[in-house]
């Protein structure tokens, strides 16, 4: 197949398959989601293989954060499944009586989801076991920038699941631009905004709905009742622990007031020392930059003028290894690049404030991120913050943790996306909510049909209004006489 | 002129003004007082725009604004609540809640067909989930469109809720903004526009778009009744001119000529000797419609299949109800969405041939099916995908609040009416609290096998490892 033809191709089968109903039946669902639980768990020294050759992710964290969260949406799915595939009852109402009325989950049908370099076996299995449990065939694009875990998925998923129905296509720009022209009945992208928006205008040509999951600043706001020495931690474990910052919820610039500024600087200094050693781009416990592309951005946001002296701890890399120690900046100016952009690594800027409440209006200024994050014992700034902070979500307390909880909607507003997943929102995500009304040939109201006349006028009025006697009369067949 | 509309409402949503259940409350309760006081001059508009008679002006548009007013206002106290969700045992302890938030500063494009309802509803969502909102009545409905501009400002907050008029510049102006949402009621190539634009900004659309509805009769229906009910959907619906009005018909060849000879004398009945003489039929809303619709017949392979009506007044705009009988399949009227009073019957050797019919084409908004056939029934609903379907009857979902109204592929994407419209305009914000106790010392670097054993433990629910997790195990020092 040459690569023109290869899209037309794929969608063309996918289409096939789906028509014959394969991918309908709770069984076929259910083989599916086993056989990516069982992929996950057999072949997990693989995974861990592949994640450590495409950014040096360590096995903890291949498994907290991608492994065992790939199995546990399984898991979920195949619990839930029934439940969500059953039809749901909603009142019928007098308008139609009598009548039955429910909410049917019906597949999209053909569905594409694009996949990041970040979490790519996460960002990759977990769109696509919600597209399983909701009956769809699936084509699976992972990124080719994480190249070892796009090849090995290539491998092991026609291995474990029903290669009929669910394949992997491999590829960069040119080949995702092919996929992207064909008709899906839903696109799922994760990824940044740049090209959320082509895959949104792409879309627009077919009608095509889509989810995209993108990026922003995560602000994390540090207030000074806290448990300082707990928010440091969980700060450093929002930010470092999670791919060396490279993720989308990642703790991205810190705002706290000027006088709790060096205290938090301290025990942020202090965290980094226990968890990294003094040496951190020796410590293994770090992910590194998955390519020198993004090495260099990081050097260009960290080495910019007004921004190089700001740097109050860490700063140091290593090109060859692709590493990037974690890194504190102290005030750097709102106008530089580093606060303009997605971090997306290992820099953490902190700007201080005067008082603690200034810290929304910046934060407003700035898109709407995916996550946003608020360290207090203040009840009363938590629900300001909840009120007054429109975002993908919100923490208070914590960083990252939040996806871990399947009854939670995990998804961006604003520029950080549309739409949601993850437990029964990843269903959703991938199903038509088909409206179902059912009636009978009794129950027939005269004073419906033309002509219209002043009488039946008057029933319907009052039927509309719930009144008793003009319910009965329309029952009844009032007004007497012709139709 | 729409930056400076944009501008206002964005100044007037971040002051927070539209966010208190009591603002929203007074705009919905303010609704309801104009739709009761106006109500002549609302059904009179619509006389105006579409000849739309009196009854229908009642029944299709005003009352369900209404109902769907009074729905808000009673669900919204619960609706703005946030909901609590279920904690995970990885994030032990904490609270977990879904908070709906508002969306923003929201445009509303408006449809021409039901000029009024569909300008209200999804207005009446958007302010019950709290945005401030533009509206954008159709140029094609003029009288409407102007009724909205000169009222809604006599009864809403002018600072948060606007209407602006305009045709194809006004609204190609309102689409370069950046929006919070964009909800469009209209066509699919027009819908294709408004998503690619919206695609600039990363602004999420609802689309309620049109298709082909078909009706499937069975043969073992009560006939008479089901015809009442497929002329009311059709023809009593602004002449057919609604997205979900039956398009066409699918039969058994044995089963045609008896329905067809039901369906004239229940035409006849509805409408008269003379339909376009009759006060209960819309007209044809202008002659550039008018004129699409009578060259859909205009062809000898066309016309030749007219069984009944056919009839038209250029002047008044008028068509009469007309069916037509095995129209080939490659013709514009077969192939497009037909909004108009031709109902074209398809018949077929086996009743079950009408669901891959059906399915040869786009997914319509409305699929209908009239048989007492329970296998048949499960068939069709589990194998025709659709917006909505009914079983024996015809465009009465939508009266339903507690059904999502709305279309899937070229049909449209999204859904309102109910809860649905508060969450069509609404943010479902995941939140999760903790304390700043239950730190789990295995969940940090330096990572060890041990602190592994112990998060493994924890993710697959174990209790144990929980407790061994929360009492700072592995030990180690501060």
């Amino acid at each position: 197949l040459t690569a023109t033809a290869m899209a037309p191709a794929v969608a063309e089968q996918l289409r096939e398959s789906f028509a014959t109903g394969r991918t309908r039946p709770a069984a076929w669902r259910e083989a599916q989601l086993r056989g990516v639980l069982r992929m996950a768990t057999e072949m997990e020294a693989q995974i861990c293989g592949a994640l450590r050759a495409d950014l040096a992710k360590p096995v903890t964290e291949s498994y907290v954060h991608e492994i065992s969260l790939v199995k546990s949406s399984c898991k979920f799915a195949l619990k839930n499944l029934k439940k969500w595939m059953k039809p749901k009852k909603v009142p019928a109402g007098v308008l139609t009586f009598p009548s039955t009325a429910r909410i049917a989950a019906e597949p999209l049908g053909v569905v594409l989801v694009i996949s990041a370099w970040n979490y790519p076996f996460l960002l990759s299995m977990d769109p696509v076991v919600g597209a399983i449990a909701a009956g769809n065939a699936v084509v699976l694009k992972p990124s080719e920038v994480a190249p070892a875990t796009s090849s090995l998925l290539a491998e092991l998923l026609p291995r474990f699941v029903d290669s009929s129905c669910i394949k992997v296509v491999e590829g960069g720009v040119s080949e995702t631009s092919e996929l992207l022209e064909q008709k899906w009945d839903k696109i799922f992208y994760t990824g940044n905004g740049k090209v959320g928006r082509i895959v949104l205008s792409l879309a627009a040509k077919h009608l095509t709905p889509v989810a995209l999951e993108l990026g922003g600043k995560c602000p994390v706001v540090v207030d000074s009742n806290v448990d300082l020495h707990v928010a440091a931690k969980r700060i450093a474990a929002g930010k470092w622990g999670c791919n060396n910052g490279q993720a989308c919820v990642s703790p991205d610039f810190i705002i706290t007031t000027k006088s709790l500024a060096p205290k938090l600087l301290e025990s942020l200094e202090k965290v980094l020392q226990k968890f990294y050693g003094h040496d951190p781009l020796q410590s293994p416990d770090l992910s590194r930059i998955v390519n020198s592309n993004h090495f260099k951005r990081l050097r260009i946001l960290m080495g910019e003028e007004k921004v190089k002296d700001k740097i109050v701890f860490g700063g140091q890399s290593d090109e060859a290894q692709l590493k990037i120690a974690p890194t504190l900046l102290m005030d750097v100016p709102l106008d530089s690049a580093i606060m303009k952009e997605e971090i997306f690594g290992p820099l953490l800027p902190i700007i201080t404030v005067d008082k603690i409440h200034e810290s929304f209006a910046l934060i407003n200024s700035m898109t709407k991120p995916l996550a946003a994050y608020l360290f207090t014992k203040d009840s009363t700034l938590k629900d300001q913050f909840e009120n007054g902070i429109s975002a993908g979500a919100t923490i208070i307390n914590d960083t990252s943790i939040h996806l871990t909880n399947p009854h939670l909607p995990f998804g961006g507003v604003g520029e950080s996306g549309m739409g949601a997943y993850h437990g029964t929102f990843s269903f959703d995500a991938f199903s038509h909510k088909k409206a179902i009304l059912a009636r009978f040939f009794i129950g027939e109201v005269k004073a419906r049909y033309p002509p219209y006349t002043p009488a039946k006028l008057s029933i319907v009025k009052g039927v509309l209004k719930g009144n008793l006697a003009s319910m009965i009369q329309a029952i009844l067949g009032f007004p007497r006489g012709g139709a | 002129m729409a930056e400076a509309v944009v501008r206002e409402l964005r100044a007037s949503f971040t002051a927070g003004r539209t966010r208190p259940v009591e603002w929203r409350a007074a705009q919905l309760t303010a609704l309801v007082r104009m739709i009761e006081e106006k109500e002549a001059d609302i059904s009179a508009a619509l006389q105006a725009d579409l000849a739309k008679p009196h009854m229908e002006s009642y029944l299709h548009e005003i009352s369900l604004a209404k109902a769907s007013c009074k729905f808000s206002l009673k669900g919204m106290k619960s609706w703005t609540k946030p909901e609590k969700v279920p904690s995970a045992i990885t994030t032990f302890p904490s609270t977990a809640q879904i908070v709906p938030e508002p969306l923003g500063v929201v445009l509303i494009i408006s449809a021409w067909n039901y000029p009024f309802l569909l300008s209200i509803d999804p207005v009446i969502g958007a302010i019950a989930a709290g945005n401030a909102v533009v509206l954008k009545p159709s140029e094609i409905a003029p009288a409407t469109s102007s009724l909205f501009a000169k009222l809604l400002p006599e009864y809403v907050d002018n600072s948060c809720i606007k209407v602006v008029e305009g045709g194809v510049d006004e609204t190609t102006d309102l689409l370069e903004q950046k929006w919070d949402k964009i909800f469009y009621t209209g066509n699919g190539t027009i819908g294709r526009i408004v998503m690619t634009a919206a695609a600039k900004h990363l602004t999420p659309v609802a689309l309620e778009l049109g298709g082909k509805c078909p009706v499937i009769v069975d043969s073992d229906v009560d006939l008479h009744v089901a015809v009442k009910r497929i002329a009311v959907g059709k023809w009593g619906c602004n002449n057919g001119q609604a997205c979900i009005a039956p398009d066409y018909i699918i039969t058994t060849k044995s089963f045609a000529p008896e329905l067809v000879d039901s369906l004239k004398r229940v035409i006849k009945r509805f409408y008269g000797e003379d339909p376009l003489q009759s006060a209960d039929l819309s007209r044809i809303v202008n002659s550039k419609h008018f004129n699409r619709l009578t060259s859909l017949v205009e062809d000898k392979k066309v016309a030749d299949k007219i069984v009944y009506g056919g009839q038209t007044d250029e002047k008044q705009l008028k068509i009469a109800p007309t069916l037509l009988l095995d129209v080939p399949l490659d013709t514009a009227l077969m192939t497009g969405e037909i909004f108009g009073p031709y109902l074209p019957i398809v018949t077929v050797e086996k009743i079950e041939d009408s669901i891959d019919f059906i399915n040869s084409k786009t997914k319509p908004l409305a699929a209908y099916l009239f048989t007492k056939n329970k296998k048949l029934q499960d068939n069709f609903v589990t194998n025709v995908p659709a917006g909505g379907m009914l079983v024996n009857d015809v465009a009465l979902h939508l009266t339903n609040p507690h059904l999502p109204f709305g279309g899937v592929g070229e049909s449209g994407m999204g859904s309102y009416h109910g809860k649905f419209s508060f969450d069509c305009f609404t943010h479902k914000k995941a939140v999760l609290i903790r304390g700043f106790g239950g730190e789990a010392t295995a969940r940090y670097p330096p990572y060890t096998q041990e602190k592994q054993k112990i998060l493994r433990g924890l993710i697959n629910g174990s209790f144990i490892a929980l407790i061994l997790a929360l009492l700072g195990f592995p030990r180690e020092k501060r």
